[in-house]
């Protein structure tokens, strides 16, 4: 059977299934298919807390979509065209999402009563027309998985059931002309030590991708031709893995040892994961007995000249506070990741939100000033932890850097750096006193950083604490105009970085009154939302800072610049706060806090009621 | 060790050498100074030079310590001394890493931290200075004050059962655990040498008296000195004048003091069961009118920070350490 084949410019997929459905891994076997492909992309994992809801609940329902184009995209996509749903529980939450004459495939095998009932059908959305003007395909995914996989010897019926989610990628894969060896050598690397699991899969792929061929249900399969990105070599890449990177990066170019304290914390354990891998390159990682201990020791290690990180999320950055705070005043290098995840308190630990940035700055006793880094995309994670360890470094301080749930788990095609490229890093040790006695708390003059003389050093033994300390000497000091001196100094030195970061730069195609003002994680669908404003014909100017404290030395006047100025944020206004306080501009603000990303659809229409 | 002298070889550093320029501003009689002046003479035992040996301590009066100490030192933030000092420790195996800390800050505030690192078998060295009260913020009472204990916060009398330090450590797994008293010099310094020498996290309760707050907590040991164990490993523990009481182990494995004739035990510090140290551990005023000090335990362990180290170099030796083949590790595309 000859099948017509259709080429779109960009496509949006959605899989969802139960949480024991591996619609986490399916979405990202299509994703590397895809990126490989050449297309650009960008990726939304959409996940619950719990590990396993009670299978084929509403809770236990867990998405992964994936944005695929042949021209550069800028996020995970607003609205599915395609979603394949695994079961009754996944089709109800998700079918709000998907537009009328999308395409829906389900597997029918499991509508049951039972299942329908546990997902609240009260009747069978396959059968009572609630599906009507939907590109319906029902599938017998089940059935036919188990069919596939019959002969494969030593495979319980169980198992071979669970390989139901590899026929959806085989299918999935056909349908959109996927290439298919890389799933088939990963699945023999995954179940290397059960072959036979190994071999149910791949017949279960196979038997999808044969499926979508021979299948009259579906008539057309769809080309979406490789993007035009910029030249070089790229890797699909999710925002934590890139953090990871980056920490590395930074180890190796400023000839530091890299020490990660951590405790496991939705969404930043992967970090921790990813560096527990690479002790090749000297990196330690301590998985300590509480937040506070694994920054304790990330301080310890930095004392000691490592470059000491400690990765959390808001719970474990609230634990974490006094010793910042500390590092504050010893004034040491110190990196502190915060994946922001929706609160207050535990709140709703897979999902991103843009609440911790008034709590990074100020959550601290007294005077604590703190440079916050923001980063931008999965990708720009790389540079945002590369560029935070300069900063700690050149100016011996803590730096907390902000990326979120959406970024941590989101990925998308990242341009490999030319390693040599980097800039190294200098650490800069104290090796000797400059006069005849050493000074602790003596400063660089362009910096105001003082020196780092690390234990082993003959000659610069001395003692540090968190008791104010005399100018130059370190010494305990209560002395008053002493502790207004080192407050100011120790504000002027944060407040001097301005002059070492870029400045804030403003995408204005010319003529625009508004400026819209993001921060962080939401830069794809902001600009994104913007893109559609001026495709619709308005004038918009777009600025996206990077730098949160200090801010970029022309932000002040960037905002005055512009008649008025809009701030999407995935909080209830806080850079708005900020920016209203320290340049008095009457900003607006666009907030949702769904624990969601933005929709472009969103920003533009929030841009759009302001023009 | 250090060379002998008019040898003309370079000579390790004198006790004098370890002290700071910095005024000492405990309460005069404290019995800091005492565990200070016994400390700053065993340095130089260590042979060690002073740029790599580090003081690390938390809040209270005895983390006033690393100031006075001529070596690298922090003196970080209430309890977490034993966090910071496993991160410095594992990061610089080269480096003597010590943690002065007090009853409050090891046991109420920092009780977590303790326990992990003694559970870790982290290459720190601790020294908890035991006055069973909170002297920096004047006078309440402490995680090892005796039930009833009245302070200005517990005017009636406390409430809270205390912590015998010894039994926690032992119960934490510690792999070096021993007791000594402020004023008795040469049997701190003799736990001190013990300490230092032990491969791993050695735990040192030290009896210190706050003549401010507590003034005599001790002195059934203290003073009276025919009601102190001296523990020695190998040798039968018999204890008060001449020898005439002695401590032997019930059948249940409990302690007990007897007097006169009997089997005393005899004392095995690197004994594989940490219960025989828990017995002893359980000897204290209320219990025996009498308390062990020596060391209770001494064993051998793997050290987190030898393991954590012999991970690294063996993933050296497998992989070289290169950025360019790290990031280029997934599946790649090229777009020319």
């Amino acid at each position: 059977m000859v099948k017509r084949v259709e080429q779109v410019d960009s496509v949006i997929v959605r899989f969802a299934g139960d949480s024991g459905d591996g619609m986490q891994l399916t979405g990202g076997r299509f994703t590397s298919e895809t990126a490989i492909l050449g297309n650009d992309l960008s990726t939304f994992p959409d996940f619950p807390a719990e590990i396993r809801a009670p299978a084929g609940s509403l809770p236990g329902v867990s998405g992964f979509q994936v944005h695929f184009a042949d021209h550069d995209i800028l996020t995970p996509g607003d609205a599915p065209n395609v979603l394949v749903a695994m079961n009754p529980a996944a089709l109800k939450t998700n079918l709000r999402d998907l537009p009328r004459g999308g395409t829906l495939i389900v597997d029918r095998d499991t509508f049951t009563e039972r299942n329908l009932a546990k997902a609240g059908y009260d009747s069978n959305p396959l059968e009572d027309g609630t599906l009507e003007g939907y590109d319906l395909h029902t599938v017998p995914l089940t059935t036919m998985t188990l069919e596939a996989t019959k002969e494969v010897e030593g495979v319980t019926k169980r198992e071979a059931e669970r390989a139901k989610n590899m026929f959806a990628l085989g299918l999935m894969s056909w349908l959109y002309h996927r290439p298919t060896e890389n799933t088939v050598s990963f699945l023999e690397r995954k179940f290397a030590t059960r072959p036979e699991i190994a071999e149910a899969n791949k017949r279960a792929f196979r038997a999808g991708y044969a499926f979508g061929e021979t299948t009259e249900t579906f008539a057309v399969s769809y080309e979406v031709k490789p993007a035009r990105l910029r030249p070089g070599t790229y890797r699909n890449v999710t925002g934590n893995a890139a953090l990871a990177f980056g920490l590395i990066a930074a180890s190796v170019k400023s000839g530091l040892p890299l020490f990660l304290g951590a405790y496991p914390i939705t969404p930043a354990s992967s970090i921790l994961e990813e560096l527990a891998r690479h002790k090749n390159f000297g990196v330690r990682t301590f998985q300590a007995e509480d937040e506070i201990a694994a920054v304790g020791a990330a301080l310890g290690a930095s004392f000691g000249g490592s470059l000491g990180v400690s990765t959390s999320a808001g719970p474990g950055v609230v634990l974490k506070s006094e010793t910042v705070g500390l590092a504050v005043a010893l004034e040491l290098p110190l990196l502190i990741l915060d994946i922001q995840r929706a609160g207050p308190s535990t709140g709703m630990p897979t999902k991103p939100e843009q609440g911790d940035l008034l709590l990074v700055l100020f959550g601290r006793n007294s005077e604590s000033p703190v440079p916050v880094i923001a980063a931008s995309t999965p990708a720009q994670c790389f540079e945002a932890a590369l560029e935070a360890a300069r900063i700690a470094l050149k100016y011996r301080t803590p730096v907390y850097l902000l990326s979120d749930a959406y970024l941590a788990n989101g990925s998308e095609p990242w341009l490999l750096p030319d390693v040599d490229g980097i800039p190294e890093l200098e650490a800069g040790f104290a090796t000797e006193a400059p006069g005849a006695e050493f000074h602790p708390y003596a400063r660089d003059d362009e910096t105001l950083a003082r020196p780092w003389a690390i234990p082993g050093t003959p000659g610069l033994e001395h003692r540090i604490g968190g008791l104010e300390k005399q100018d130059l000497t370190g010494n305990v000091s209560y002395d008053p105009d002493n502790h207004d001196l080192m407050t100011r100094l120790r504000a002027q030195k944060v407040a001097g970085i301005a002059s070492d970061i870029p400045e804030l730069e403003v995408d204005d195609p010319g003529g625009a009154s508004l400026l819209v003002l993001s921060w962080g994680g939401t830069y794809g669908p902001v600009a994104a939302g913007v893109r559609r404003v001026r495709d619709a014909g308005g004038q918009v100017a777009h600025a996206h800072l990077r730098y949160l404290n200090p801010f970029p030395r022309n932000t002040g006047n960037v905002v005055r610049r512009y008649e008025r100025v809009l701030i999407p944020e995935i909080n209830l206004g806080q850079l708005r706060k900020l920016i209203r306080a320290e340049f008095l501009v009457d900003a607006a603000g666009f907030n949702l806090v769904r624990g969601l990303p933005f929709r472009a659809s969103e920003v533009q229409e929030a841009v759009e009621a302001m023009l | 060790m250090s060379e002998g002298n008019g040898s003309g070889a370079k000579r390790g550093p004198s006790a004098k050498d370890f002290k700071t320029d910095q005024e000492v501003r405990w309460c005069p009689g404290c019995g800091d100074y005492a565990i200070l002046a016994a400390l700053q003479g065993f340095m130089p035992e260590l042979g060690l030079p002073k740029e790599r040996i580090v003081f690390v301590s938390g809040i209270g009066c005895a983390a006033r310590f690393p100031y006075y100490m001529e070596t690298y030192g922090i003196h970080s933030i209430h309890g977490r001394a034993p966090a910071i000092a496993t991160g410095l420790s594992v990061s610089r195996p080269d480096l003597f890493v010590w943690v002065v800390t007090g009853d409050g800050d090891a046991l109420s505030i920092g009780g977590n931290h303790l326990i992990h690192a003694l559970r870790r078998n982290v290459n720190i060295k601790i020294l908890l200075f035991n006055n069973e009260i909170y002297g920096l913020t004047k006078g309440q009472y402490s995680p090892t004050s005796p039930l009833g204990t009245v302070t200005k916060s517990t005017p009636v009398g406390s409430l809270d059962h205390p912590f015998n330090p010894l039994s926690l450590a032992i119960g934490a797994e510690a792999s070096f655990v021993a007791r000594a008293i402020d004023t008795d010099r040469a049997q701190l310094t003799e736990v001190l040498r013990a300490a230092a020498t032990h491969t791993g996290s050695a735990f040192v309760e030290i009896f210190q008296n706050c003549n401010i707050f507590n003034d005599g907590a001790f002195d059934f040991v203290r003073e009276d000195k025919e009601n102190r164990i001296y523990l020695e490993h190998g040798r039968p523990v018999r204890f008060g004048p001449g020898g005439e009481r002695g401590v032997r182990l019930r059948t249940d494995g409990s302690a007990e003091v007897f007097e006169g004739e009997g089997e005393p035990l005899v004392w095995d510090a690197h004994h594989p069961e940490a219960s025989p140290a828990f017995a002893l551990s359980r000897l204290t005023r209320e219990t025996a009118g009498a308390t062990p000090i020596g060391v209770f335990r001494d064993v051998e362990r793997p050290v987190y920070d030898a393991l954590l180290n012999e991970q690294l170099a063996a993933a050296r030796e497998r992989k070289p350490a290169e950025l360019g083949a790290l990031l280029s590790g997934g599946d790649t595309w090229a777009i020319s």
